[in-house]
């Protein structure tokens, strides 16, 4: 089990070194720095000096190496655009987004499951279908349209949540619902066929015989090896909602890690940007991580 | 349904009720029959898409004409709304349905051209990984273990933003960030296939490694390959219309869907036709692609239980008979 935490844990150190690389070069490399620096209008010698004077005139890969042991050692430069550290303005923003994430995978849980659950109890029935279209549907729904939608729904019709800002947590409700929903349909999907299979299997069929019925067997013996995988799932998407905030803060207004990323991007604010990148991945590779040993620790025919 | 009616006057034979004498392609066409989704699916895709290519000359009005002393009609469904601008006008009066159906054309452009460049990636780099093993196929599942950790929208807004948005930059940096799954399939339908007995054969009478690939390999991952690609298209889609929704994709004045989703919101509560519309357009779109893919899936995998219904009972006889007679 220690070998296969370390050899991943490896893994993810590797891919993280290779993905700051990759996003320092390339925002480095689509733009001229210090004409992002000195503005649209800037003079030639103008840019030059912001060049000078911010080291841009440096071999791209010194200046990487500076950037990384500054990472590391939690300095993440500074914001032209925010003119302030870029530290202090993640640490300022990311509880809105871990909030945000947290909530919108809860409602994820509280729809998805106990629709597969009931889709995979009843199969090839209208209630199936149900869950089905529904999973279709969740698919298909554009992110920021559902979220105007519930503005305009909650906003006039029925006024119980609030529909901007992030003062509170019934300001993330609806927010929480619109990046939740779309994890809904994997999940769903997941637990619908994780059941159906585990249904027709000898246990199962031992467990009945026993006299086993209903919700208890679903519960106390199907349930334990159809959800392994439904949890790393799980996991993984947690790990897709600090990339997938950047819509939903955008459009319900929230202060979090989207929309300083947007902003960033269109002030072109290359530290901010590059750090944020840098982060959505590393808290994926995390979750993806914990949902690689969660796996292993239930099923030890994983470790290997 | 229409789409029976269309198969049975394009392929008679096909609906034969002697079933021993189906062709792949009649199966097919029957286990399609039987599919409501994919026959949902397909039909309305291509009611969208012949909207998308003839509506703007059909209505003959064009999505850019402005009319500032129209602006933000009402749709016709909606009092005071009048036949001239069936769905209204936006904030600066050009009509609204020339601009939705105008936007059919750019989504369906986008999403098709995004899919073929995340197709061109996966498949190359899944069918080296397979084919070849090894080595490669450990670089390569470090590509695709990088390519899953990075944010893709945030990084697709910040290379279209800094790149300069247009239509083909777009295409590429979506279809550069979407070739995940492509990869996945390929690579296990390549490594399945690799050792089976006739690529073996193959191998052994001489082929080279790039005729073993072309004309071995290719054709039989195709069918995985065009369920993945459709999929795939309704998800360079959705994410164009996140794009241009947030600024960072297809630009004024150009009417894609995203964009006037966009637009909108600034009449949010006054105007909601103006969100509701596109985001209508759009859901629907990628609805048809999503189903005509799922039944896609079903139809052509080999195990899937869709049953081909003859309408006429065959006397098992005859059917016995044609089999010995095969024999």
């Amino acid at each position: 089990m220690l070998r296969f935490i370390a050899g991943r844990l490896i893994v993810v150190i590797a891919v993280a070194i290779t993905l700051s690389f990759i996003t320092f070069f390339l925002l480095n490399y689509a733009i001229d720095p210090a004409q992002a620096v000195a503005g649209e209008e800037a003079l030639f010698e103008e840019i030059e000096q912001v060049r000078i004077q911010y080291g841009f005139d440096r071999p791209i890969l010194e200046r990487y190496f500076e950037w990384a042991s500054g990472v590391m050692r939690g300095n993440f430069g500074e914001s032209y655009y925010w003119n302030k550290s870029v530290y202090l303005l993640v640490l300022e923003r990311a509880p809105e987004t871990i909030t945000l994430a947290l909530m919108s995978v809860s409602v994820t849980i509280i729809i998805a499951i106990p629709l597969g659950i009931v889709a995979a109890l009843n199969p090839n029935t209208i209630i199936d279908r149900f869950a089905l279209g529904i999973a279709v549907a969740a698919q298909a729904v554009p992110n920021f349209w559902l979220g105007l939608l519930m503005i305009i729904l909650f906003a006039l019709t029925f006024p119980i949540f609030p529909v901007s800002g992030d003062k509170t947590y019934f300001h993330f409700v609806l927010p929480s619902i619109v990046l939740g929903a779309s994890s809904v349909p994997p999940v769903m999907r997941l637990m619908r066929t994780g059941l159906l299979d585990v249904v027709d299997s000898d246990y199962i069929r031992t467990a009945r015989s026993n006299g086993f019925y209903g919700w208890n067997l679903t519960i106390n013996h199907s349930m334990r090896n159809a959800v392994l995988p439904v949890v790393s799932v799980l996991a993984v998407q947690l790990g897709h909602k600090f990339g997938g905030s950047v819509i939903t803060e955008s459009v319900f207004a929230i202060n979090g890690l989207g929309r300083l990323a947007l902003e960033s991007i269109l002030g072109t604010d290359i530290p901010t940007v590059q750090i944020l990148v840098f982060i959505f991945a590393f808290m994926f590779l995390i979750f993806n991580l914990f949902a690689d040993i969660l796996n292993a620790y239930l099923d030890p025919r994983l470790r290997k | 349904m229409i789409f029976e009616l269309f198969a049975k006057r394009l392929f008679p034979q096909a609906f034969n009720n002697d079933l021993s004498e189906l062709e792949p392609k009649h199966i097919f066409l029957r286990k399609s029959v039987n599919h409501l989704g994919f026959k949902f699916g397909l039909t309305m895709l291509l009611i969208i898409i012949f909207l998308g290519i003839f509506g703007p000359h059909i209505i003959g009005i064009s999505p850019y004409e402005q009319d500032l002393t129209k602006r933000l009609l009402p749709p016709i469904w909606v009092e005071g709304g009048n036949w001239e601008h069936i769905f209204g006008t936006d904030g600066n009066g050009r009509d609204y349905l020339a601009r939705i159906l105008y936007g059919t054309r750019i989504s369906l452009t986008i999403g098709f051209g995004a899919a073929f460049v995340g197709m061109i990636i996966g498949i190359s780099l899944g069918i080296l990984a397979g084919y070849f093993g090894g080595w490669v196929d450990q670089l390569v599942n470090y590509l695709l273990t990088c390519q899953l950790a990075l944010p893709g929208l945030l990084l697709a807004m910040t290379v279209v933003f800094l790149i300069g948005p247009s239509i083909t930059v777009v295409i590429l940096v979506i279809g550069v960030l979407h070739w995940t799954l492509f990869l996945v399939v390929s690579r296990s339908a390549t490594q399945r296939i690799r050792n089976l007995d006739y690529v073996l054969a193959a191998n052994a009478i001489g082929a080279s490694k790039y005729q073993i690939i072309f004309s071995d390999i290719i054709p039989n991952i195709l069918n995985q390959i065009i369920v993945i690609f459709t999929l795939e298209v309704g998800i360079a889609i959705l994410s164009e219309a996140s794009l241009s929704f947030l600024g960072v994709g297809i630009q004024p004045p150009t009417p894609s869907w995203g964009l006037l989703i966009a637009e909108g919101r600034e009449a949010l509560f006054f105007q909601p036709w103006l969100i509701i519309l596109p985001g209508i357009a759009l859901f629907l779109l990628v609805v048809s692609i999503n189903m005509l893919g799922d039944g896609l899936r079903d139809i052509t995998d080999p195990n899937s239980k869709i049953e081909i219904k003859s309408k006429v009972e065959v006397p098992i006889s005859n059917l016995k008979q044609n089999i010995n007679s095969k024999k």
